[in-house]
């Protein structure tokens, strides 16, 4: 995790615990998406409380604001004349701090299945398990995933030869390796990978990268030694017999189209929203969305919920303010399942006690 | 009609064509969308993903305004199969001026 900024109050980067994978824990409620919805959700069944579990495939909270467009200005978030993605993120876990909700980061929600008591097993790709009274599905616009460059036959590849991430850095060692992109991860990995690599080659489409500056001079370092080789072209094809790769076919505006010989490719595209494996929750999906009622914002399974851009009514419109009223109104429905036995009181957190002492403004 | 409606024409990744009709000062992504044609569009115009690219028809580069930085950066970054035609749509503004506009819908562009 980056150090927290200290000149930048409201960066939140050191108020949220991440969990290990791989962990079994049992909660109130498991929301899938910590995007601005799902955290805002954290807030309103605290407030009932309801204690939450996030689960997001990003490392860090924010989805789509900060992945898409962390530095944009948003005009229509009610309160705020303009607030850019990173801010409105940090906000919202300055808000929901109180309630102490513990994130799954870097994690793919895949499974999702009914328990012998009537509760609701959450699995993830890295095999964390989940057990919650109630899901809360705020995925937004899906998981974000690797972009795959439309190279011909690349599938054939894929997993043997051709990656997209770095998962054992072991696999790298010894081996000739092509990156291509110009960002962060591309730029980390070069960096990382290049004193172990037989060789390390940067393929990018121009001469100007969006990675931290001193990633950058650090990489041009290597270049200036030696140590590794930058190509300014686009990749066309690949070379080999699949699944083995012995080279990639670039084309360049001076060089026309050459082949480079490599035995890997690392490709860092950027990341890209598919809907994943929630398709497979067996929710009645309609176009790729997920329909709820206006009431309580239910899927068609009693207990599992969808709120924020992934979720599907007459009228919809896809604003962040409308995942905020439904957070609200899920929760009301959410207390019903987790407290079957308490009768629920609308109240206002200004000017209610009990609420002011949950949220840590009024002596307990 | 009122005569501010201006036809888009769009040739999808199927390389079907579809003409459409779209108001001056909409986006041609947001045309394209709200036709229901298949375009991912994913950052909802924010030239921040590029995933609304489009070649735009040779006879026509020269109508359109030169491309801020962002919308460069994007298509460099984050677009495939990059060409001198490229451009995002979010980026476009219908107007009189392009009324009969033909974009081709780019590889990445599909939901």
């Amino acid at each position: 995790m980056p150090d927290a900024d200290a000149s930048t109050p409201l960066s939140a980067q050191n108020r949220f615990s991440a969990l290990p994978a791989g962990g079994r824990h049992e909660i109130d409620a498991v929301i899938i998406g910590a995007g601005p919805v799902g955290l805002f959700a954290v807030f309103e069944l605290g407030l009932l409380d309801i204690k939450a579990h996030l689960v997001d495939v990003l490392d860090r909270p924010g989805g789509q604001c900060a992945e898409l467009y962390p530095e944009k200005p948003i005009y229509d978030i009610p309160g705020y004349p303009v607030i850019s993605g990173q801010e409105l993120t940090d906000a919202l876990l300055e808000q929901i701090r109180p309630f102490g909700a513990q994130f799954h980061f870097g994690q793919m929600a895949t499974g999702l299945s009914k328990t012998d008591d009537g509760r609701w097993l959450l699995t993830t790709e890295d095999d964390t398990q989940i057990t919650a009274k109630v899901v809360v599905i705020a995925a937004g616009g899906g998981s974000f995933q690797p972009k795959k460059p439309p190279i011909p036959n690349i599938d054939a590849f894929e997993g043997h030869s051709v990656f997209y991430a770095v998962r054992k850095m072991e696999q790298f060692r010894g081996r000739h390796i092509v990156i291509a992109g110009g960002g962060d991860s591309a730029l980390d990995w070069v960096l990382n990978l290049a004193p172990i690599a037989a060789s390390m080659t940067l393929v990018h489409r121009r001469d100007d990268f969006r990675a931290a500056p001193h990633s950058v001079s650090q990489m041009r370092a290597l270049v200036a030694e030696g140590r590794m080789a930058l190509h300014i072209a686009d990749i066309k094809g690949l070379v080999g017999t699949p699944p083995h790769l012995s080279g990639v076919a670039l084309e360049s505006a001076d060089k026309g189209r050459y082949e480079l010989p490599t035995e890997m490719l690392l490709a860092f595209y950027g990341l890209t929203m598919k809907l994943g494996p929630v398709a497979e929750f067996g929710l009645n999906l309609h176009e790729n969305l997920i329909p709820v009622d206006t009431e309580k914002f239910e899927t068609s399974t009693a207990g599992v919920f969808a709120i924020g851009d992934i979720n599907h009514y007459p009228g919809k419109l896809k604003l962040i303010l409308s995942g905020f009223h439904e957070a609200a109104l899920m929760a009301q429905q959410a207390f019903r399942y987790c407290f079957p036995e308490r009768k629920l009181r609308f109240q206002y957190t200004t000017s209610s006690s009990d609420l002011q002492k949950k949220l840590g403004v009024k002596e307990g | 009609m009122s005569e501010d409606v201006r036809t888009l024409v769009v040739i999808d990744r199927d390389g079907r064509r579809h003409e459409v009709e779209g108001l001056d000062g909409w986006r041609v992504m947001e045309i394209i969308r709200d036709q229901g044609l298949p375009i991912k569009a994913e950052c909802g115009g924010a030239a921040s993903c590029g995933t609304c690219h489009v070649y735009v028809d040779p006879a026509w580069m020269d109508r359109l305004y030169p491309m801020r930085e962002d919308e460069e950066d994007r298509l460099v970054e984050d677009a495939f199969e990059v060409k001198p035609s490229s451009r995002l749509s979010c980026q476009i503004l219908m107007s009189a001026a392009l009324d009969g506009l033909v974009v081709t819908l780019a590889p990445g562009t599909e939901p």
